[in-house]
């Protein structure tokens, strides 16, 4: 039995395994499936301050060991999530992370404030980094200053010991530089990464398959990208909390986030297709720590970015 | 709408399959799923994980049950046409092999208390989870007629059934290759008046369900609709299929069609604004909460900048793409 707690922020979550905000919803359907008290955590589907209807349909396009989707954040708002959800998640005992979306710096800052106000809420995910809004502009993710602005106001409304994690994209240039600027803002820690924008068309019909034309690509074809994303962050940046998210399939695709990095793993499309899975993750990594004869998570956070030599010596040590 | 938890919620299930039958067009599946066959109820789906483990497919394929049955502790049947890579792999199966199936999902098909008069409308294999509902049905002491049709007569599913078990049955092909030529819903007036129908219950693809339920409205009969709209998960975390469903509360709502559904009253479906979204939805691009427009304005500018930016193009898009690609009469709810 593998130690494997770990820590969000300066909060501790019993195991990294969470979802993936919008594909968890707020955990009541999970839950028909799996324990959600026995997961780190629950990271909703972002939150907006007033009911939003999304994109038309279709929606998703299945795309080689991935899927596009083009939701457009539905949700019923912010009133409708502290009334029903956050209690629901917390009367299972489930830990709440709140995945926060907004179209302005100031609509992240009241979601924030109303959410340092409602008890139970574990960490805010800051969306910043949802590919499916009308402008790409409005992808702050893509601008360092636009980032930091919106953590910095978030940071700034929400309760000092409710850490705030900034999710970001990895269509950027050089996304250390945006990272960075979420860190210097404030940012607790970081959720790499949301999916990318893609585009699939139906040769049938020769148009496009999604009614909004682009969606975001994630599953296992994303994972590799995921894996360069924590691993180029975790190098800039070693004393920063990540939680790594991106085709994660399996115990073993998780020890991957987690050695390049990662401290927290988030289990997004695949519950779509095994509603289980966060369960079978967490049992999958708990026995590939084991059969490493590894005893603590902790041990392997960024392991990968050691030198070659050390974990064969860490591992010989085990031996004696 | 989704507030009340299912009492018998869905099962994930590893079943073991048993038969795979070709039915004309069609394919016809047992698998061996004692948690779900217990818990089914006319209506209601079974999502299937296909391409085994290693699975470059990721969605599930959702069918609607067709039978179950007590034997091998419970079965659970369901029929399929082969769209894609995903229902090729699914015809492909053998006897013990063993599927990833959840299930029962959705809300089943509502059964009258008082003995009535019942017409079934199917459309492709749309027809599949309408005979278990007659069965149902007669158990209430209800009278089942059926009206049943597709592009041909090999693409007609259970006319044989429908013919042994109904009251009456009619069958339309639009090549007149088994029955009346035409569409399901150029006899649907007859019929009614034939069998003096007191409800309606339809399952098959979405324009048959519009046209259905606007020729129930003039005969002021309820119409209970069975939908098939892309799914990618079937228990309701995905958001991809939703369609426009106007509440008791006068309130159109973008509402899941695998949790709120598959089963909806016909004349709260907002048909013509499916692969939409109506600009009255409840958070449609330009609603506002009414408490925050005065503190919101510069939101709400922006807001109905981008609606007018980007709205007509997609809606315009959607009308046309959507529902001219996906369906002839095969009635699909996977989306391959």
């Amino acid at each position: 039995m593998t130690d494997l707690r770990t820590r969000l922020g300066h909060v501790e979550l019993p195991n990294p395994i969470l979802t993936a905000s919008g594909c968890a919803s707020s955990g009541r359907e999970l839950a028909q499936f799996i324990d959600v008290s026995k997961i780190g955590a629950i990271v909703t589907k972002s939150v907006m301050l007033g009911p939003r209807s999304g994109r038309p349909t279709p929606r998703m396009a299945e795309t080689p060991s991935g899927m596009l989707n083009s939701i457009g954040l539905q949700g019923p708002g912010i009133d409708s999530f502290l009334q029903r959800d956050l209690p629901w998640l917390l009367s299972r005992g489930a830990r709440a992370v709140v995945s926060i979306a907004g179209g302005t710096v100031g609509e992240f800052a009241e979601l924030a404030a109303r959410l340092s106000d409602a008890a139970g809420v574990t960490a805010v995910e800051v969306n910043i980094s949802c590919p499916n809004v009308e402008h790409r502009g409005q992808v702050f993710a893509c601008d360092p200053a636009a980032s930091a602005a919106v953590v910095e106001a978030v940071r700034g409304r929400t309760r000092y010991d409710i850490p705030v994690f900034a999710k970001l994209s990895p269509d950027v240039t050089d996304i250390v530089s945006i990272a960075k600027a979420c860190v210097s803002a404030g940012a607790d820690g970081l959720s790499l990464i949301n999916t990318l924008l893609g585009m699939v068309i139906d040769t049938e019909t020769m148009r496009p398959v999604l009614a909004g034309v682009t969606g975001g690509l994630s599953g296992p074809a994303i994972r590799p990208i995921a894996v360069r994303c924590i691993w180029q962050v975790r190098e800039a940046l070693p004393g920063v909390p990540i939680i790594g998210m991106g085709g994660v399939k399996t115990g073993q695709d998780a020890l991957e986030l987690i050695l390049a990095g990662a401290s927290m793993v988030s289990v997004g499309t695949t519950n779509f297709h095994d509603p289980s899975a966060c369960a079978r993750i967490l049992r999958e990594l708990d026995e590939e720590l084991s059969r490493r004869g590894i005893d603590r998570l902790s041990d392997v956070v960024g392991l990968a970015h050691e030198p070659r030599t050390a974990p064969r010596r860490r591992l010989s040590g085990m031996r004696e | 709408m989704s507030e009340t938890e299912v009492q018998a919620g869905p099962v994930q299930v590893r079943g073991t399959v048993l038969t795979v039958r070709r039915v004309d067009a069609y394919y016809a599946m047992t698998v061996v799923a004692p948690g779900i066959a217990a818990r089914f109820r006319p209506g209601q789906f079974v999502a299937v994980a296909v391409g085994g483990d290693d699975t470059s497919m990721l969605l599930r394929r959702a069918f609607s049950i067709h039978d179950v049955r007590p034997d091998h502790g419970g079965t659970v049947e369901f029929v399929f046409a082969v769209h894609g890579r995903g229902t090729e792999w699914l015809a492909r199966c053998r006897a013990r092999d063993v599927l990833d199936i959840t299930g029962p999902l959705g809300r089943p098909f509502p059964v009258p208390r008082d003995p009535v008069s019942c017409l079934l409308v199917g459309g492709g294999y749309g027809s599949a989870p309408l005979f278990a509902l007659a069965g149902r049905l007669r158990e209430r002491r209800c009278t089942v007629d059926f009206l049943i049709g597709a592009a041909s007569g090999d693409r007609v599913f259970g006319a044989l059934t429908a013919r042994r078990t109904g009251r009456t049955a009619t069958i339309t092909t639009e090549d007149g290759s088994l029955g009346v030529r035409g569409l399901v819903t150029d006899m649907l007036g007859q019929v009614i008046h034939e069998a003096r129908t007191d409800v309606i219950y339809a399952c098959g693809p979405m324009p048959m369900l519009r046209q259905v339920t606007a020729l129930a409205g003039r005969y002021d009969i309820p119409v209970q609709a069975c939908v098939e709209e892309a799914m990618a998960c079937g228990i309701g975390v995905c958001m991809t299929c939703v369609l426009p469903v106007t509440g008791s509360d006068g309130i159109t709502r973008m509402v899941r069609s695998c949790v709120d559904g598959p089963v909806f009253r016909g004349e709260q479906v907002r048909w013509d604004d499916v692969g939409t979204i109506p600009f009255d939805a409840f958070g449609a691009p330009g609603w506002e909460p009414r408490t925050r427009r005065a503190s919101e304005a510069t939101a709400a500018g922006r807001a109905a900048g981008s609606a007018a930016a980007g709205s007509p193009a997609a809606g315009g898009h959607a009308a046309g793409g959507p529902a001219a690609a996906s369906n002839g009469t095969d009635g699909r709810r996977g989306h391959d």
